[in-house]
Parts: structure tokens; sequence; C-alpha cells
């Protein structure tokens, strides 16, 4: 009782405050609270964007003019020549042709990685939500304790059976290897959110007659699309990303994007071009950028999802 | 129960089983069965091909007589003490200042959050550049006259590990971040009235209202981070390759490279066991106190 009425005479003294009933908020833009604030918060920002500033800067310069000046100014003459160089021309080992063929691998891989996890967690999903057998909330638990197991202790036994298929170093066996290990988390978000969906719709469409696959092509599936859109950000740029399965499973020829950007820029032959180096790093880090700033709070509702029930 | 009734049980919701194979055979097959067989096999002498040629646990004895894994596992006890409490500290601050109700909070938590979406490698070979002794912070900070001015992290074996930190914790952050905003989202707005109406400051309010309350969304960050922590290896392998000499080695590269490099796969399988072992020394207590007798279903 004593907290209601401390909150009423709170809320009196507010409305005394407050200079008229409409209009902005006229009082201290310059308070010290906001100063602190929204200082702290410029200067952070700021300590973020330097890396991605510096990047962009480097990549735009020449070396002679990087040798000179400071990383931080701006270029006095743009050129372009370092990204073209970059995506076409440098080298890998023996390769010379530059960012472009991890790039094309790197689709090659991303798309159908995205397509074949999707679909099978999502089924996945559907089937623990909605169609419970004996057994499977077990086989989902070792699924997500799984999730936390290193990836290195099932590395080399994953290389053996892909040997015994015949898919070892291929794109096949890599996109496979990606569908495994997106399964824990991707089954887990389509799960929740299937188990979510009013029981009565699934009901009713039983009743209609419809089947397993039915029900979850024609009601499950149309109705989930902003969970689809979520997982397919998350696996884009998980898969985008990946560094390790990619030099585990694929050989020179079909290393991801990733991995040639290691070769490239740590290779330790010839003369360091440090602005071809960050344009091809820019190259890499540009796809899940663009994921990023396109998808927004889609994004954000994605690693939440992930990261918190995972 | 009669055996009689089996056939029609198995067959019964038959779609769904056979869309749960690729599940089963996952938890099956990789999960159980591959964790199973490394564990096995880290037993055994194993050189270039796995062999099952057992000798006890003389790949441990070697292991920890290795000063290239007894560097790794300082580096990564570094490592993660710095990724755990600058991440979850950076990570609250930020978040509490983004929910003051301020002005162009969407705008500030994208500046935060774009670098999680970059890859490791990218985030590593970004700051190597930064980090560059003869072109990056150093020496624009000699150029402005303090010509003694030292700050090569990546180049000094004995501090190379905290320069990995900064750019993991640049990295990760922002993840930490919107993890503590839905957190500090959650709680009711009744409660900031009542301490403000209290007299409460609101630091105060933070440290002994406000967290207390956010326990379970500390504890999963908490065991977010400390999974990523054991996994870490593109960032290492980006932006120093393990050096100088084995400076920056993590355990995660000593498994790869002995597995795949080195021809050694017995010792590689006995790293990853060891990795294995952290994990379940983290996970287990966590997942009993989350789960601990509660039903699930």
């Amino acid at each position: 009782m004593a907290d209601v009425a401390s909150l009423s005479t709170g809320a009196q003294a507010l409305k005394r405050n407050a200079t008229g009933p409409s209009g902005p908020k006229p009082r201290h833009v310059l308070s010290r609270r906001n100063i602190f604030l929204y200082g702290t918060l410029i200067v952070v920002a700021l300590y973020y964007l330097l890396p991605l500033y510096v990047m962009i800067v480097t990549s735009l310069k020449g070396m002679p003019e990087i040798r000179l000046g400071n990383i931080f100014s701006p270029p006095v003459e743009i050129t372009f020549e370092p990204w073209v160089k970059a995506w076409a021309t440098a080298c890998t080992g023996l390769n010379c042709d530059g960012l472009s063929r991890g790039f094309w691998n790197s689709v090659r891989i991303t798309v159908p990685s995205v397509i074949l996890s999707i679909a099978i967690a999502s089924v996945n999903g559907y089937a623990l939500a909605n169609w419970r057998f004996k057994g499977a909330d077990t086989f989902f638990i070792i699924l997500i304790v799984g999730a936390f197991i290193p990836y290195q202790v099932m590395i080399y036994p994953i290389v053996i059976i892909l040997r015994e298929i015949g898919i070892y170093g291929t794109l096949t066996g890599l996109v496979i290897v990606h569908s495994i290990f997106g399964m824990p988390i991707l089954t887990l978000l389509f799960r929740n959110y299937f188990t979510s969906m009013p029981e009565e719709l699934f009901r009713a469409a039983r009743v209609d007659g419809a089947g397993f696959w039915g029900i979850y092509l024609r009601i499950m599936l149309p109705m989930s699309l902003p969970i689809f859109v979520v997982a397919i950000i998350l696996q884009v740029t998980g898969i985008w990303n990946d560094f390790l399965f990619g030099v585990v499973y694929t050989r020179p020829d079909t290393y991801p994007m990733t991995v040639q950007l290691n070769n490239i820029v740590n290779s330790v032959q010839g003369v360091k071009e440090y602005n071809v180096n960050m344009a091809a790093t820019i190259l890499t880090g540009l796809v899940p950028l663009i994921v990023y700033f396109v998808s927004g709070k889609l994004f954000v509702r994605g690693i939440a999802a992930g990261a918190v029930k995972g | 129960m009669s055996s009689s009734k089996r056939p029609s049980k198995l067959f019964r919701n038959l779609n769904a089983k056979v869309a749960s194979v690729p599940m089963i055979l996952t938890a099956l097959v990789v999960f159980v069965g591959g964790t199973a067989w490394t564990v096995l096999y880290s037993f055994t002498n194993s050189k270039l091909l796995p062999r099952l040629n057992f000798v006890g646990l003389d790949q441990y004895h070697r292991l920890w007589s290795t000063s290239r894994w007894l560097v790794s596992i300082e580096n990564l006890l570094i490592y993660g003490a710095i990724s755990l409490v600058f991440s979850l500290i950076i990570g609250f601050l930020l978040a509490a200042l983004l929910d003051q109700k301020i002005r162009f909070e969407d705008t500030f938590r994208t500046i935060f959050l774009y670098p999680f979406a970059l890859s490791f490698i990218v985030t590593g070979l970004v700051w190597q550049w930064l980090l560059n002794p003869d072109f990056g912070v150093q020496r624009v900070v000699r150029d402005l006259g303090w010509t003694s001015f030292s700050f090569d992290p990546l180049y000094n074996s004995s501090i190379v590990i905290y320069g990995i930190s900064i750019a993991a914790l640049w990295q990760g952050t922002g993840l930490v971040m919107c993890l503590m905003l839905a957190g500090l989202r959650g709680i009711d707005e009744d409660i900031w009235k009542a301490a403000r109406v209290d007299g409460i400051p609101m630091w105060k309010t933070y440290l002994f209202i406000v967290i207390p309350m956010m326990r379970p969304v500390f504890i999963t960050t908490l065991v977010i981070i400390a999974a990523g922590i054991v996994k870490v290896y593109d960032l290492v392998v980006a932006q120093t390759s393990g050096g100088p000499g084995i400076a920056s080695e993590v355990p995660a590269k000593y498994v790869y490279d002995y597995m795949f490099f080195a021809q050694n796969l017995g010792q590689g399988f006995a790293a990853s066991t060891m990795m294995l072992l952290s994990v379940v020394i983290v996970i287990v207590p966590w997942a009993y106190l989350e789960f601990g007798g509660k039903k699930r279903g």
C-alpha cells in the first residue's frame, strides 16, 4: 500500500516538473547525464567503427602512401587497383586468380548448405513439436548436448566417414558437414517455434484429413516464414564465416573464401601488399556484413534465439 | 506390451520417424559415435593412420609434458579469463547505457554488434594490421612525438595472447550486449519506479536488484562465452599463426596440427579429449543447475 501511495506521489512530481502538456521535451539537452551518456556511447562506437574505417581507407591507398603515411589518415589519392588485384590476381601458392575463386566456392558451399540444413532441421523440428514418437526427445537431447562438444573431437571420425563414402575433399562432403553441425541449433529454433503455434490449428488440419507432409507444406511452412528468415540469416553468416571445416574438408582448389583469404594475407612469399590484403579482407567480410545491415532486427533475433537457448 | 503389437507400433507415425532419420543419425553416429571413437583412439599409438594398438595413458603423459601443449593451456586460461570478465563487464555496461531510453538506440546497437557478423579470420586480419608495429597504432603514436612508445602485442611473446584477446573482445562484446539488453528489457518497469521512489541510487539498483534478477541471463551468457572460448582457433590462425614461436598456441590449433600436419593422430585425439573434458567440466554443473530436478517435455 505504501508503495502504491509513493508511486502516485512520484507520478505527480513528474507531472509538476514538466513545463507543458504538449510539445517536445524542453529540458536540459546538455545535462551532465546526457553528456556522459552520449559521450561514452559515441567514443565506444568510434572504437568499434575504427577497424572498419582503417580497412576501407587502407584498401584505397597505394603502397607508397601506406609506407609513408598514417593508417588512420584518409587516402590522398584514391585507387581501386588493390580491389581489382585482390579479386582477380592475388596469389595463393601457385594459383594466381585472386579471391574470386574462393568467393564462388563459398557461394557453392553456402547455398546448398543453407537449403539442406534448414530443410532437414525444419522438418525435424516439426516432427518433434507435433508428431512426437517414443524416443524422439532422447535423440533431441543428445543433439543439443552434442552442440557443446568441441568440433575437434568429431573432426577425424567424420573424415573417415566421408572418405568411406568417397566424398572427402569435395564440396558435397562439406555441405553435409555444415548440415550436421547446423542441426542442433536450427532444430531447436524450429521446434520451439512450432511448439508455440496453436495446437488447434494442427488438430483442425488433421480432422480435415491432412497428413504429415500436407500439414507441414500447406500450414506450417507458410505460417513460419519469419523463423525461416531468421534461420537463413543464422546459417548464411555462420557458414560463410566458417574456417575450420573449410580447411579440414576441402582441397586447395575448393577452399572457401575465408581459407583462401587467410592464405593470401598470411603467405610468407613475396612483398606484403597491405592494401590488397585489406581489400581482400573487406571482400570476404562483405557478404555477412550486407546480410547484417539488411536484416537488422531479425539478425539480433536470430542470434538471441540461437544463443540464449543453445 | 505384447510382442504381437510391436510391428504396428513401429510403423505408427512412420513419416515423423523417417523425417527424423537425419537427426537420429547425427545424434548417434556423429555426436555419440564420433566422440566415443575419438576418446577410444586417444588411448592408442596411432600415427599416420588410426590403429587400435592400445598404449594406455601414454598419449596423455606425452601431452602434459609437451611444452607446446602447456603453453596452449596457459594461453587458453588467460584468454578465457579476459574474455569472460571483460566481455561480461563491457557488454553489461553497454547494455545498461543503451537501456537509458536514449535516442539512436538502434544505430548504436547496430554499430556495437556489426563485428559479430564478421568471421574470426576477418577480425584477426584487421587487428593484425592495426597492431602492426611498423604501420599500426605504435607507429602512429610514435609519429606524434612519443618516440619510445611501444605497443606491439603480436610480436612480443610475453603479451601476444592479450593482443589476440583485444580482437576477440572487439568481435564478441556486441553479442553479450545484445543478450544483456534483452535481459534488462525483461525487468519489470515497476521495479525501476519503486527503486526511484525509494531514493535508491541507480548504480545500487543495478548492482543489488537488477543484476541478481538477471541471474539466468548471466548464466546462459557465461555458458555461451565459455563454449566459444574452448573453440578458439581461427582467430589465432589469422592473427599470429600461433607465433611468435609457440607463444600464442591454443589447444584447438594443437589438435588440428597434430592430426593433419604432424601425422600424430594419437596426440591429436588425446588433446581433443582434453578439450572435451574441459567443456564437460563447464557444462555439467550448469546443466545440473538449470535442468536438475525439472522434467523436460
